[in-house]
């Protein structure tokens, strides 16, 4: 089941096109990652989903059912630029957008005291969100978005602007709502985030789709065929030992011996072939795919597309 | 619409905590009791030095012989006193005054009856109230003398039935068939104080409105709020938190000032009568009268003496002014011409990042509220020409123009079209600035102009 089908979004502001066409299916329970360039518009499908802002054309299914005032509570939201009623005491602040959410007083005042208890902030409450730092007001606005434990939860850049702890803390209770059955979508340029926490990921480039899909599925696909081989052994009987169907591209030091990085040539050709030539010319300590990074696809295809359309144009 | 209320609540409360509600509630009737108080306590301040005038009599006109010599035949006021003294020459007075209690030198020439001039020698300039009294009453004096000249018989008692003094009295014939009296000058007070009430009340609490907004973009808390209530739920919230805001200062400022005029009177001019503006307050918005008191006698009314004269009148006046219509339309102009308005802040909130750039935006807004303030003072003079009248009906200009004509009695059919219109012409607005607004908050570094503004409104929902 989707908990968000977003199908043929358009939106257009005056002169500019924010998103073209852009579709993309959120599973119940995954933690899904919108990718791309700053002013890709990544920011306007997020607005789209919260009802934030409307689409000219296209529509955003909720559960299958088409996006609502009903479904506003179910949603908690943290926006890039974050912020808060500076002036506002922090307990009266959280009080008032939990019940904005749907929460009762009483319930959000329960919610709020465990929340505040175990981020160790209760000295807080009664303090001025002007007096505080950005990395406790930060703390407070995270809060204030999951409180109403909403089933979906939309963090616009997450990890920007959070200091590591913080950023750790994130990490811990997106992987945590996770697992007591919440849907996650982030946006962020934070690639390694996005290998360790994402499930599905959308990248958008230039208001389009230009990569979508599981995240093991996509990696599969920009597998480059290269192997890191830790060897014992001269490193000239390797080289010399190698089968022209595999390059060499590089021999390293690293603490268990040396270590190898070998490219299939042909796409025949099976990473059993090439262990079959390596045993007989040295002795294999680890063997390993080299599977592409998340940044290394981001900008290969954020790049490709760039080159298409400059292709395009002539 | 229970979070609507929760919007109002939190813009309400947030509002009259400030310290700045607060100094201001208390500092509003300090001002306006000052307002009041200050020129009374300079008035007493006057009063209560006794001024001696020395007099040189050398017409002996003015002068009888009393038990302990000559005295001079005007009576005097509670501060003004006289002293006739014979046989010092002028020039004497000139080299000793200095030294003297006294505040003048009343010199009587005695060819007064053909120079009608007499001089007061003093080291600084004579009070007007202490000439005017001198002048009015040696006039009176000098024409009695020249009627006693022409020997005409019973000449006191043809004189008291000649005098005559003419007073003007306005009697309105209202529509239930009952005659009612009014001051002009009260029911302008009334009327010009109403306009600039609603005049001060649209714009503070207006500008409040657009700070607010301001607030929230410029803190970015806008997004979360979004992302919780519709955009319109929002500028409501705000705009009806803020109205009930500025209702509630009015209260407070009503009963403070009240209370205080009250005290400090009591306290410190026991003697002195109340003034038209307490009467306004104590008699019209306190003690609603009922109906039929509003009913003054007709002119046949009894002569009464000159100081419950004013009072009466003052009083009739007001009471031909029905409180409940004077309260219950400023509550309405004030309420809508506000909506109005703080939707139009609203949306110049929605469209800047900060407060400086609001500026050119707020001007066209702002000019038919002047306009309106203009119009006013000429309709207080003409509160049923063209210009009263038109200007009472155009709904940017009416809450303002038809508060000062309302004391002088507007048709009803006026102030249901006007009312009308101005409640059509806020729901027109609030619809079009819900649609700016919703696209405005969200926009940053833009340029400011009513051209973008223009492109907000068409864009989709």
């Amino acid at each position: 089941m989707n908990i968000i089908t977003a199908s043929e979004v358009v939106k257009d502001f005056s002169g500019h096109r924010a998103l073209n066409h852009v579709s993309l299916e959120v599973p119940e329970g995954s933690i899904y990652g919108l990718l791309g360039p700053n002013g890709a518009g990544k920011t306007t499908l997020l607005r789209i989903i919260n009802q934030i802002t409307a689409p000219d054309e296209g529509s955003i299914l909720f559960n299958g059912l088409p996006i609502g005032q009903e479904h506003r509570p179910m949603i908690g939201y943290l926006p890039e630029e974050r912020g808060l009623y500076k002036k506002m005491k922090v307990g009266e602040q959280a009080l008032y957008l939990a019940q904005l959410k749907g929460l009762s007083k009483q319930e959000a005042m329960k919610r709020l005291k465990i929340w505040f208890h175990k981020f160790e902030i209760e000295a807080w409450w009664n303090k001025k969100v002007e007096e505080l730092s950005k990395g406790m007001a930060q703390k407070v606005q995270f809060i204030t978005t999951v409180l109403h434990e909403p089933r979906l939860l939309i963090f616009d850049e997450p990890f920007s602007g959070f200091d590591p702890i913080n950023v750790n803390l994130l990490k811990h209770e997106i992987l945590q709502m996770k697992e007591n059955g919440a849907t996650i979508i982030f946006s962020t340029h934070n690639m390694a985030s996005v290998e360790e926490l994402c499930d599905h990921i959308t990248l958008i480039n230039e208001s389009e789709t230009v990569l979508q899909g599981e995240i093991s599925e996509i990696r599969e696909r920009y597998r480059s065929n290269k192997y890191q081989v830790t060897f014992s052994g001269s490193d000239e009987r390797l080289a010399g030992g190698l089968d022209p169907r595999f390059e060499l591209l590089g021999v390293e030091e690293n603490g268990m011996g040396r270590r190898a990085t070998i490219r299939i040539k042909s796409e025949d050709e099976g990473s059993g072939d090439l262990i079959r030539n390596l045993v007989e010319i040295t002795e294999i300590k680890s063997f390993q795919e080299i599977l592409p990074g998340m940044n290394d696809i981001f900008i290969q295809v954020v790049n490709d597309t760039i080159k298409k359309k400059g292709a395009d144009h002539e | 619409m229970n979070k609507i209320s929760l919007i109002i609540q939190r813009e309400y409360l947030t509002r009259i905590r400030k310290k700045s509600f607060i100094i201001m509630s208390v500092l509003g009737p300090l001002i306006f009791a000052a307002y009041i108080l200050i020129p009374m306590y300079f008035a007493t301040l006057e009063d209560k030095e006794v001024k001696t005038l020395a007099v040189i009599d050398d017409s002996k006109l003015f002068t009888e012989n009393g038990p302990n010599g000559p005295v001079f035949v005007l009576p005097g006021t509670k501060t003004l006193k006289f002293q006739v003294v014979e046989d010092v020459p002028l020039e004497t007075f000139r080299n000793t005054f200095e030294e003297s209690d006294y505040y003048g030198v009343l010199f009587i020439p005695s060819n007064i009856l053909a120079s009608e001039t007499s001089l007061i020698y003093s080291t600084k300039q004579v009070s007007l109230e202490v000439s005017e009294y001198l002048e009015r009453s040696m006039d009176t004096e000098i024409e009695h003398l020249k009627l006693e000249q022409q020997n005409i018989a019973d000449i006191e008692k043809i004189l008291a039935e000649v005098k005559t003094s003419i007073n003007v009295r306005n009697i309105k014939w209202t529509r239930d068939g009952k005659t009612q009296e009014s001051n002009t000058g009260v029911v302008m007070g009334v009327g010009y104080l109403g306009g600039m009430m609603v005049f001060f009340f649209i714009f503070f609490f207006g500008s409040q409105v657009m700070r607010g907004v301001i607030e929230e973009k410029v803190s970015r808390i806008i997004e979360v709020i979004v992302s919780s209530v519709k955009p319109f739920q929002l500028m409501m919230g705000k705009i009806i938190g803020v109205g009930l805001t500025g209702l509630t200062q009015f209260m407070i400022w009503m009963v403070l000032s009240f209370a205080l005029v009250t005290g400090l009177k009591a306290a410190f001019f026991p003697e002195l009568n109340r003034t038209p503006t307490e009467q306004v307050i104590s008699s019209d918005l306190f003690e609603k009268g009922t109906p039929g008191q509003d009913q003054l006698q007709g002119p046949n009314q009894t002569e009464t003496d000159d100081t419950s004269d004013v009072v009466q009148e003052i009083f009739g006046s007001l009471k031909t002014i029905n409180a409940g219509v004077m309260i219950g339309s400023f509550l309405f102009y004030f309420l809508f011409g506000y909506l109005l308005y703080a939707a139009m802040f609203a949306v110049i909130g929605s469209a800047v990042d900060n407060e400086t750039d609001t500026q050119q935006l707020i001007f066209p807004v702002i000019l038919p509220l002047i306009l309106g303030i203009y119009v006013m003072i000429s309709a207080i003079n003409n509160p049923d020409n063209g210009l009263s009248f038109w200007f009472s009906i155009i709904p940017f200009t009416s809450p303002v123009v038809m508060m000062v004509r309302i004391p002088f009695g507007v048709p009803w059919w006026q102030i249901a079209l006007s009312g009308s219109l101005l409640v059509a012409t806020f729901l027109g607005m609030t619809w079009v600035a819900g649609k700016v607004y919703r696209t405005g908050i969200l926009m940053y570094g833009k340029k400011n102009s009513y051209k973008e503004i223009w492109k907000w409104l068409r864009y989709s929902s």
